[in-house]
């Protein structure tokens, strides 16, 4: 078949390898436990590491919710962005990164590492995927998307069968 | 905007309940939720006050299941209905890929769901989209109530159409689901464009799944 097509941007499998790699890395020299990278719109677009036992459509969601509120507190602050948050909990601590204003680079760690290792390796990666986006986006931009015909006659036939064909 | 990840071969859209505070978002959430198999949905997050007022957004993620390859998704958010919350409204539109505009359909509802409308395109402005190039539905909720306004003066206010510039779109279109009307049509030599609207009851599920499915089988076809 012919793959359906992004209309705004794609995320594909030689990037995914790439950016996969740097993330694995980057765990080991942190001593972390999971790194997921969620869009701004809330999309979970990938996860490495220790798979989460949570929600993982949840999570992005409520993960692009959260840094899209910090944004707009940093700009009462007159800041222009947070480019990283911490939460701090007493197992589990979140550590999140702006890449490329698009995405967020999401890191999961427990009492095996610190916060200031989990900061002082998160530094060059976000250099390194924020250098890999950047490149992404631009290369994806004036391509012509499409799905194909029978990817949305597929899916509006089940669109009937989930909400009824009334 | 729509999201294809060809290495989890995933596809997600993203759309988005807006409208005047009250009017019935979340309680068309709260249906789909309520009435879709459990294994094509996921949690329903609310984050909302201690008087279950939206406060941030509601979000529902619905799965259409595998197809041609790709595991398809709807996420679904409302935004909170109150104009003080506009920066978590503004905030909930980014990347969205088909809107729903929830009006309450009561008369004295008139002016919140006007102000709601020019938020809605006023904050779409500021995110750089086009809501006349957008999948958009309305849906006029709340027709059981006595004191709910005719569809026409609901029309009036709040579909009143755009000018069609393109010339390739100016051709008369049925509206499939107004038999005998039109959502593109010409008048007094102006060609003018006007979205789909239905009538509902979402405490009761009328037009709650019509309103969703038109807005999807749009949202598909803007993938196409």
């Amino acid at each position: 078949m012919t793959a359906p097509r992004a209309a705004s941007w794609a995320f594909h499998e030689e990037d995914s390898v790439r950016i996969r790699s740097v993330l694995i890395d980057f765990l080991r020299d942190a001593s972390a436990r999971t790194a997921l990278l969620v869009d701004r719109a809330g999309q979970m677009l990938t996860t490495v590491g220790e798979p989460p036992t949570f929600d993982p459509t949840a999570f992005a969601s409520l993960t692009a919710a959260d840094f899209s509120a910090n944004d707009q507190l940093a700009r009462l602050l007159g800041e222009g962005d947070f480019g990283t948050l911490f939460h701090q909990g007493e197992k589990e601590s979140l550590y999140l990164a702006d890449i490329a204003r698009r995405v967020i680079l999401v890191v999961l760690f427990d009492n095996r590492t610190t916060l200031g290792l989990v900061k002082l390796r998160m530094r060059p990666t976000v250099i390194e995927l924020t250098s890999i986006f950047t490149a992404m986006f631009s290369r994806d931009t004036g391509t012509s998307s499409h799905v194909d015909a029978s990817f949305v006659g597929e899916a509006e036939d089940e669109l009937d069968k989930l909400f009824g064909t009334s | 905007m729509s999201l294809v990840n060809y290495a989890s071969r995933e596809i997600n859209c993203k759309i988005v309940y807006y409208g005047p505070g009250l009017g019935g978002k979340t309680t068309n959430l709260e249906y789909v939720y309520e009435k879709v198999a459990p294994s094509s949905k996921g949690k329903l997050i609310s984050l909302a006050t201690e008087t279950e007022r939206t406060l941030f957004f509601d979000f529902l993620p619905v799965d259409l299941g595998t197809i041609r390859g790709f595991r398809t998704r709807f996420h679904l958010y409302t935004v909170p209905g109150q104009v003080y919350y506009n920066a978590s409204r503004k905030l909930i539109l980014k990347g969205v890929d088909g809107v729903v505009f929830v009006a309450d359909s009561q008369i004295d509802r008139t002016e919140a769901n006007l102000e709601a409308m020019q938020n809605l395109y006023d904050n779409m402005t500021q995110h750089g989209y086009d809501l006349t190039r957008l999948p958009f539905v309305i849906q006029y909720n709340k027709r059981d109530l006595p004191n709910a306004a005719p569809i026409a003066a609901l029309d009036s206010a709040l579909n009143p159409g755009w000018t069609v510039a393109d010339v390739e779109r100016q051709k008369l279109t049925p509206d499939p689901y107004r038999p005998g009307e039109y959502l593109v049509r010409e008048v007094d030599g102006v060609w003018v464009e006007r979205v789909p609207t239905f009538e509902a009851v979402a405490v009761r599920g009328d037009g709650v799944f019509d309103t969703l499915k038109a807005v999807s089988k749009l949202v598909l076809k803007s993938l196409g």
